[in-house]
């Protein structure tokens, strides 16, 4: 009897590990089967035609800081709050110029915003739907009526864009939505690429920007890295940037084409698929329990007749 | 399951002097709740954008329900496994995983930057099936209400049994003019007692199938615990990151909730100077190292498998965490192969505090060491963070000691036989007010 329920329970482990060894064997081919929208909204940033004047991020701030509750951050020495000076990205900010400098020669700025994935993982792992992806424009887009601010995302995201407001009691995420409620839709275009005085920031549709990145790697082969940064890094991403460094170097992290979010949805749903594996663990477990029941029950009839005169 | 009589409550005292200790620890750690709801979670912790989950998700949630898995694993071994003879340690893991489950929650809700929104989870229209955040949340929910169910029955013996002397002192304390009249608050009273004797037998009918609920659940959950850092396969140092990473977790849960089953027991019968449950105990450490085994082979086999045993041994910072993780629950797994050690109730402390602690840095190493999310991000815990916690798993032991009192929780020691004295004498038994089984014809 007691080896046979070891054997038991042992078949029990093993069961769930072959389902988990499933899991994890197959999916390294997922994000070919993915499909890439190109008819999704996006920029594309050259980092090349950036001249750092950070126009996009005063008017980033200056259209949506009431809908996407922004507001300026002071500089340790500014004490009179003459500048809003951002040194991240943050509960109040939600787009970015950085400069990046190696030497005198060799530097470049980077603007940092959400990248609007093809395959966000924090849409994929909000727990209540607060992240959404838009079907048509393809906008990662954020609503703090419905965020339990469990802030998954932040963990998800590899781009560390969604931030949290630490420092309010009633705090929201603060990520870029593409001037959705704002900019774009009364003037069809963010505020960022609007503002732009130098053209570093074109805004349209994926397929267009991608071609005309191509265009300029053709065009400059020597003033440009020979890569679209989000062509394909995590699956695609609508926001794409040419460059002059490497992209690493500019903050903006190597990942591999396949979307984290395929990896962990896969194995996820191996486990869950159509809730067949908890229904039968439930239902196999309530057999051996109450078999196991009446057999005590059986064997010990003192247990037995005291339960009756309970009764 | 009515085996009431193998249950005595704890006679004594309830407000000692260890009592309002932790009390005040408690209320030290309430106020830092009270500070974090009205300045934000920024003013009492060192998270950030960059370590979006601090200790309180990797202590409290992640590692808390784990330790609070005693209740699971015995579960198992009773239930499925059809060992009764652990049956008398059931009802205490219950209450413990009752009130990890319960805290963790608690903390969930101190974490979550808007809580009044998580009303959500319980809207279709919102469900999120591909998160495992949304799995674990609603399991870990059911699973508190099932462990709330699985120990209705002591509390219902405790009012069977209850001579309302307490709330006789009450009413006779209060004013004359504002106190219940005695007799319609003992009719009322007499209601009670009905309703539960009654409640009883039927609750026990079924209660097998909450049992077993109670042991499906944490299945789930648990290993969604480790499904939650499946997808910053970017941040995760790939030591720890793998597609395993939800089996790992269940197997974890596992042997910690024996282990610390094994603890309880331990420290409650030296702590409230009862006999220790040696019998029961040795038995259950001759299990552990079996689970753990299976465990350790798939850390292993893992590693292999992905090319990364050159990064375990690597001596580096991560590589030392993951040693660390690693001998403590090998070692501690080792002491418990020697069947003469598993019979020394200092050994068995030893050795299951090892895997314990193993355990849970397995965890934390998963939720925060392991977690890089790029350069110039750093966390340590704040002190008003760690007094959170501190004063959430204060309340844990407070909990405990009261229920202990109150309700038929602990193993009968006239049942099952004084069979080593902890501290002190066996003499200290006779002190124990035993619950008798009374016919109820």
């Amino acid at each position: 009897m007691k080896r046979q329920s070891r054997r038991d329970f042992l078949k029990l482990v093993g069961a769930t590990g072959a389902g988990l060894v499933a899991a994890s064997a197959a999916p390294c081919a997922a994000s070919e089967g993915m499909h890439i929208n190109n008819e999704e909204l996006g920029m594309l940033y050259d980092a090349t035609k950036c001249v750092g004047c950070k126009a996009c991020m005063s008017a980033c701030k200056r259209v949506n800081s009431d809908y996407g509750s922004l507001s300026y951050e002071k500089a340790k020495f500014d004490t009179d709050g003459l500048w809003d000076a951002p040194s991240d990205l943050s509960g109040s900010t939600r787009t970015l110029i950085k400069l990046f400098k190696e030497s005198n020669k060799r530097w470049s700025y980077v603007k940092y915003s959400c990248m609007h994935c093809q395959k966000p993982s924090c849409v994929s792992v909000c727990p209540v739907s607060a992240m959404t992806k838009e079907k048509v424009s393809g906008i990662v887009d954020y609503n703090k009526n419905t965020c339990i601010g469990c802030r998954y995302c932040q963990v998800a995201c590899p781009y560390n864009i969604p931030k949290f407001q630490w420092e309010k009691a009633l705090p929201q995420i603060v990520k870029c939505d593409l001037c959705k409620n704002t900019n774009l839709r009364e003037k069809g275009i963010s505020a960022c690429a609007e503002t732009c005085p130098t053209g570093a920031i074109k805004f349209g549709k994926r397929k267009d920007l991608l071609q005309e990145a191509q265009t300029r790697l053709k065009e400059n082969p020597d003033k440009y890295i020979a890569h679209i940064y989000g062509e394909h890094e995590g699956g695609g991403t609508n926001h794409l940037y040419l460059a002059s460094m490497p992209f690493n170097k500019l903050g903006l992290p190597d990942i591999k084409p396949e979307a984290p979010a395929e990896f962990s949805e896969k194995i996820q749903h191996t486990i869950y698929k159509g809730f067949i594996a908890p229904v039968a663990l439930y239902s196999a477990l309530c057999f051996i329990a109450v078999k196991n029941m009446k057999g005590n029950n059986r064997g010990h009839d003192k247990d037995a007749a005291h339960k009756k005169e309970e009764k | 399951m009515a085996h009431s009589e193998e249950f005595q409550k704890l006679e004594g005292k309830i407000f000692t002097k260890s009592f309002f200790i932790l009390l005040s620890v408690v209320l030290v750690g309430f106020f830092f709740v009270g500070v974090r709801y009205v300045k934000g979670i920024g003013a009492v912790s060192n998270m950030s954008d960059g370590y979006p989950w601090g200790i309180w998700i990797t202590y409290d949630v992640a590692t808390g329900t784990a330790i609070a898995c005693g209740g699971y694993a015995v579960a198992i071994l009773v239930y499925i496994r059809n060992r009764m003879q652990y049956h008398p340690l059931i009802r205490s893991a219950i209450l413990t995983s009752m009130f990890g489950y319960g805290l963790a929650g608690f903390s969930v809700m101190v974490d979550l930057g808007r809580p009044w929104n998580a009303y959500n989870f319980f809207i279709p229209s919102k469900w999120q099936a591909n998160s495992a955040m949304f799995e674990v949340a609603l399991c870990v929910m059911a699973y508190s209400t099932v462990l709330i169910i699985e120990f209705i029955p002591a509390i219902l013996t405790s009012i069977e049994k209850s001579k309302w002397e307490r709330m006789n002192l009450i009413r006779n304390w209060l004013h004359p003019r504002i106190a219940p009249d005695a007799k319609s608050m003992n009719d009322n009273l007499e209601l009670v007692r009905l309703g539960a004797a009654w409640l009883k037998p039927r609750l026990n009918k079924v209660l097998i199938f909450f049992i077993v609920l109670g042991i499906t659940l944490p299945t789930m959950h648990q290993s969604s615990l480790g499904s939650l850092l499946l997808i910053a396969s970017t941040k995760l140092h790939p030591l720890w990151h793998t597609g395993f990473l939800p089996l790992l977790f269940l197997i974890n849960c596992i042997f910690i909730g024996y282990a610390i089953a094994i603890l309880e027991s331990l420290i409650s019968s030296y702590s409230f100077d009862r006999p220790y449950e040696i019998e029961e105990l040795s038995g259950l450490a001759g299990l552990v190292p079996y689970v753990t085994v299976i465990w350790l082979s798939v850390v292993v086999g893992d590693l292999v498998q992905r090319g990364q045993i050159g990064a375990a041994l690597r001596g580096d910072f991560y590589s030392g965490f993951f040693m660390a993780e690693f001998l403590l629950v090998a070692v501690g797994s080792l002491l418990l192969f020697s069947r003469r050690l598993r019979r020394s109730p200092r050994w068995l402390f030893v050795s299951a505090s090892l895997i314990v602690l193993g355990g849970a840095l397995y965890r934390f190493n998963v939720y925060l060491i392991g977690f890089n999310p790029g350069k110039g991000w750093r966390y340590f815990p704040s002190f008003a963070e760690v007094m959170v916690t501190v004063g959430i798993v204060a309340l844990e032991i407070l909990g405990y000691k009261v229920f202990v009192a109150l309700f038929p929780v602990l193993p009968n020691t006239v049942v099952h036989g004084p069979a080593l004295p902890a501290n002190g004498t066996a003499v200290q038994v006779q002190n124990l007010a035993f619950e008798k089984t009374v016919p109820q014809a």
